[in-house]
């Protein structure tokens, strides 16, 4: 009876954030004359130094987050000085303005552009005060730009998601160190199947028996950073809507990493099979140590673009479907795009499992081949 | 000439997702065809479905985000 209604309030849960799914964009994207599309879209996948979740311009709320720079020391200061900062602009050559974001108070100096911060430089001085101006040569500025290590939207995602992963897995080993091997209860009934398929279908199917144990802790770390932070990015509102694993960055480190687990658990068969292929003639076997040299960079590289390309091309499709109200300025358009929208949006429930499982199960692959024994 | 770019880029996506149609269309045939004649195997046979398709999604996805490059140039 209480389980039954745990899965009720879990329910509930689930269609409330499918409904903010479909509010959040309308929100942002209510500005009046002349609607980008692209640009829209562009904002809300890439990074930014604020978290935002309603409201437009200086009156939305949103979750300003720590700006770090290295810059003649450090500098930190909240990014709310640049975003409740002056809104300045530059003419260009080709006739259209560039808007930036000049920083006041701690931020005095530097600049927002794009989401990337550079530093001004001062043209004059009016009343006193110094004048600063970014230049803008094409559709770049060219001022220099300190390093920036800030707490961006990602970051706090990967904290925030990283945190997530760890309460989930402690809470569930804590869980078989107080009871034993039993039938498990609470999160551990719902993770454990997840844990077990990991091990066994994606580990045990494609590293050798006696070698898949070593592996299977990173297999899992891969499997459930990847699905967690997918499902953390369909989520709209605060905690999530980040477009994390839609980040090339990120899915470059995955891939990294693979590669880096591959190359250094290869075994002389892997190696022998790389520069010196059996079974083939020997200008031939000169002939595949390029291209096997290759083949070791591009397995990871296609990891990387797999997953980047997948959830961002998710978030665009979302975003574009709820876009066509605002295209088309009616609100009955609102019934081709909700469904569709929320169509994908369950889709995207089952890709962001699915993408977790492929990085696993290709990651496994590949191991398995690197570790595989030479067969006579 | 961005407009123009964008259209070459949306050709370009066009002819990328009918290739992946193509080739996750005949994965997908095929699968079901070696389930119905052996549905002991389906475990098997979903798994290197899933595999092969990815492999093809991979190369799609390639061609879609030359074109958003394209389209963005």
């Amino acid at each position: 009876m209480q389980q039954a209604g745990k899965f009720s309030s879990l329910l509930q849960i689930l269609f409330l954030a499918m409904s903010f799914l479909v509010y959040q964009p309308l929100a942002n994207a209510s500005k009046e004359e002349a609607f980008n599309v692209g640009e829209m879209i562009m904002h809300h996948i890439k990074d930014a130094h604020e978290w935002h979740v309603a409201g437009e311009g200086k009156e939305s709320i949103s979750l300003y987050l720590p700006v770090i720079l290295h810059d003649n020391g450090f500098k930190c200061f909240s990014s709310k000085h640049f975003y409740h900062g002056k809104e300045s602009q530059v003419p260009s050559s080709d006739s259209t303005a560039y808007h930036y974001l000049e920083g006041v108070g701690p931020a005095k100096g530097y600049a927002l552009y794009h989401e990337k911060i550079y530093k001004l430089d001062q043209i004059g001085t009016a009343n006193g005060q110094p004048v600063y101006n970014l230049k803008f040569h094409g559709e770049h500025p060219h001022n220099a730009m300190p390093t920036d290590l800030s707490i961006t939207k990602n970051v706090a995602s990967l904290i925030f998601g990283s945190l997530l992963i760890l309460i989930i897995m402690l809470s569930v080993a804590r869980f078989y160190k107080r009871n034993g091997a039993v039938a498990p209860k609470g999160l551990a009934k719902f993770f454990e199947p997840i844990i077990v398929m990991v091990r066994d279908d994606i580990a045990k199917a494609n590293i050798d028996q006696h070698k898949y144990h070593k592996y299977v802790p990173y297999l899992l770390t891969i499997f459930f950073f990847i699905w967690i932070n997918n499902m953390l990015g369909l989520i709209p509102i605060l905690p999530g809507g980040a477009n994390l694993t839609g980040n090339i960055t990120i899915t470059l480190f995955l891939a990294v990493c693979t590669l880096l687990v591959t190359v250094l658990s290869g075994n002389k068969n892997y190696w022998g099979h790389i520069f010196w292929m059996p079974g083939i003639p020997v200008p031939m076997k000169i002939f595949m140590i390029p291209i096997e040299l290759i083949g070791i960079l591009t397995k990871p590289f296609a990891l990387m673009i797999r997953l980047f390309a997948n959830i961002t091309a998710g978030h665009i499709i979302v975003l574009a479907l709820i876009s066509i109200i605002f295209i088309n300025k009616n609100i009955a358009w609102a019934g081709l795009s909700v469904p569709m929208a929320l169509f994908i949006s369950v889709l995207e429930i089952l890709v962001a499992f699915l993408q977790g499982f492929l990085f696993a199960m290709l990651s496994a692959l590949f191991i398995g081949a690197a570790v595989e024994e030479a067969h006579h | 000439m961005t407009g123009m770019f964008g259209s070459i880029a949306a050709i370009g996506a066009g002819l990328a997702v009918l290739g992946a149609g193509l080739g996750i269309g005949r994965i997908g045939g095929s699968a079901v065809e070696g389930i119905a004649r052996n549905p002991e195997a389906a475990g098997k046979i979903q798994t290197a479905m899933i595999i092969a398709a990815a492999l093809i999604e991979g190369v799609a996805l390639f061609g879609v985000v030359v074109g958003l490059l394209g389209a963005k140039a």
